[in-house]
């Protein structure tokens, strides 16, 4: 073939990235079957007996299957809620700041705290929260709030959680928003200027509807992770006080999975989340297509 | 602009400055106070008398985790996880990445499109897990190296990078002296990228550093065990002193004293490689998402 002649050295190029995903993202779905199936740990994965939907079955009539789906949900509702608006604000006002000095001081400021691992971030709150020995915990003392746990007690779990994850993250997700805002025709800019508008009208009229589509996008990808809580902060901030909150899908699909060695049981909860996923971003995307005319795909 | 237009545009500076002073207090403090604290006396700390600047100043934090072999050998190993898995992790994407970005290259969307259909579908948990095993990767430094070592949101941005940023005359002229792709891609694209390759290394190097759930599903031996791992035993389960002194018996007092000052310590210790990187590709980070979003 002379396209390949031609080619050989590009293909050489490509081999390694198409051998690791291959390997370990398209093998690991052939083994989807698990949740249709025993694991015989003697014949591994294909070779135990077929049986249909009985995990999934056994997981939607388990008893924790309704407090596992309140919290799931509980918690990335609330995530995408309080914390989608935060990074579009933030960036409408960083884009006001006319001094570079003080503009690049506060966005490198604010985009910090990504890159602190989630193990010690929840290292942090655990000892600025610490009802005996962290500074927060006193401070809640004196203003009279009395010697409220915020680590242990169920009330606070989703709040914590969720102000901790804006802290963190909120100056790095604006950055797509301002590199959709410095993509706005300077021209636009003059022509407001001209006609008075003062700097309020200008973000309302000209910047707030540059960042529109963005938003849409970004929004139905959020919708995705409807039951996609990230599984490693809510795994390490859990503790026996606020399991009761704390316990959502992918943290028992580990416990169930890796530590107890249920392997089909897990691997059915794991693609019955797969599945609601996709279906919430499915119909998203449907919604917004019929709305706005925006859509992934 | 009126004198209403001029007060206005007053009240609105003034305000965006309050606003702006508050975001950088919130997000900063914090940060801020785990630095002094680290410094100060313990007792002083958790009685909220730490709140500006450091008081009774001690190093008796850091001298403890100077002598705690845990975190050295957490240390070691996740530098050697890093350095090694963000070369592995360049090596394979961005040379996959000029190739997927050439015109030419007939076989390009196809394999995009594999690619990209790994970002909404994956096998879970369980399967992943069982693979990992059959190939003898658990309990093995391997598994932080080679598995998911091309990330797809990085190759997007690098061949993107690729494609628009480097003047396709230059191949051309380049390739009528008779030159090759693969000569072409180490002497004239890849000098040409640094910024690129600044960006996405700190991306795949931040995510080796942090990598917590790698070593919790797969790794069983304490000598393999990353900085991470160490770190959730000093901080979330309190395991704070490396002999099991902590709790109980004379000791007890003295640990309880210090262990606070200890995490306050191990924190800064742990995230300050990362913290003196960032700030030197800052610059590029806006550059770097643009490009990633506009065929993301």
């Amino acid at each position: 073939m002379g396209s390949f002649k031609r080619d050989y050295q590009l293909w050489i190029m490509v081999f390694p990235a198409i051998l690791v995903v291959f390997v370990f993202n398209y093998v690991p779905m052939y083994g989807i079957q698990l949740a249709f199936r025993d694991y015989d740990f003697s014949k591994g994965i294909t070779g135990g007996e077929w049986r249909g939907l009985h995990y999934f079955e056994q997981f939607i009539n388990s008893f924790s299957f309704a407090d596992l789906m309140q919290n799931t949900v509980a918690i990335s509702l609330a995530t995408i809620v309080l914390s989608f608006p935060v990074p579009i604000v933030l960036a409408l006002i960083l884009n006001q700041l006319m001094g570079k000095r003080i503009k690049r001081t506060l966005q490198t400021t604010v985009y910090l705290p990504h890159f602190i691992s989630t193990v010690v971030l929840v290292g942090m709150l655990n000892v600025l929260l610490s009802p005996s020995t962290g500074v927060i915990g006193q401070l809640m003392k004196w203003a009279g709030m009395g010697d409220i746990n915020l680590l242990a007690s169920t009330n606070a779990f989703v709040p914590v959680y969720v102000l901790s994850d804006i802290w963190q993250h909120c100056g790095w997700n604006s950055i797509i928003y301002l590199a959709a805002l410095s993509t706005i025709d300077p021209q636009l800019y003059d022509a407001a200027k001209i006609d008075g508008a003062s700097r309020w009208q200008t973000i309302r009229h000209i910047e707030f509807p540059a960042l529109v589509p963005t938003i849409i996008i970004l929004f139905i990808l959020s919708m995705g992770h409807v039951l996609g809580t990230g599984f490693e902060k809510v795994f390490l901030m859990q503790n026996t006080l606020n399991l009761p909150v704390s316990e959502v899908i992918s943290t028992y699909v580990y416990k169930i999975g890796i530590v107890s060695n249920q392997f089909s049981y897990s691997a059915a909860i794991g693609l019955f989340n797969t599945v609601i996923n996709f279906i919430f971003l499915y119909a998203m995307n449907l919604i917004s297509r019929r709305t706005s005319s925006i859509s992934l795909w | 602009m009126g004198l209403a237009g001029k007060s206005n545009e007053l009240v609105f500076k003034i305000g965006l400055f309050v606003i702006c002073s508050l975001i950088f207090l919130v997000i900063a403090y914090p940060l801020y106070f785990i630095v002094i604290a680290s410094v100060s006396d313990s007792t002083l700390v958790s009685t909220g008398k730490v709140l500006l600047f450091p008081k009774g100043v001690s190093l008796f934090g850091y001298k403890e985790i100077f002598k705690d072999e845990r975190i050295w050998q957490g240390y070691g190993n996740t530098i050697l996880y890093t350095a090694l898995g963000t070369f592995v992790n360049l090596l394979f994407t961005i040379p996959a990445a000029y190739a997927l970005a050439r015109q030419e290259f007939k076989a390009r969307r196809v394999i995009m499109l594999a690619f990209v259909l790994t970002m909404f579908f994956n096998g879970g948990l369980i399967p992943t897990f069982l693979l990992m095993r059959d190939l003898h990767l658990t309990d093995s430094m391997w598994v932080f190296i080679l598995p998911f070592s091309v990330n797809v949101y990085n190759l997007i941005i690098a061949r993107t990078f690729f494609e628009n940023s480097l003047p396709k005359e230059l191949y051309e002229a380049a390739a009528i002296d008779g030159c090759s792709h693969l000569r072409y891609f180490a002497s004239v694209a890849l000098p040409l990228s640094r910024a690129m390759l600044s960006v996405i290394g700190l991306y795949y190097l931040v995510a080796h550093w942090n990598d917590f759930f790698t070593a919790l599903i797969y790794i069983r031996s304490n000598h393999l065990q990353p900085l991470q791992v160490v770190l959730r035993d000093i901080l979330l389960s309190n395991q704070v002193f490396a002999n099991g002194i902590g709790l109980g018996g004379d000791l007890g007092g003295y640990a309880q004293r210090y262990a606070d000052q200890i995490k306050y310590g191990v924190i800064i210790v742990s995230t300050l490689p990362i913290l003196v990187v960032y700030p030197f590709i800052q610059k590029y980070f806006e550059k770097g998402v643009m490009i990633g979003s506009i065929k993301g």
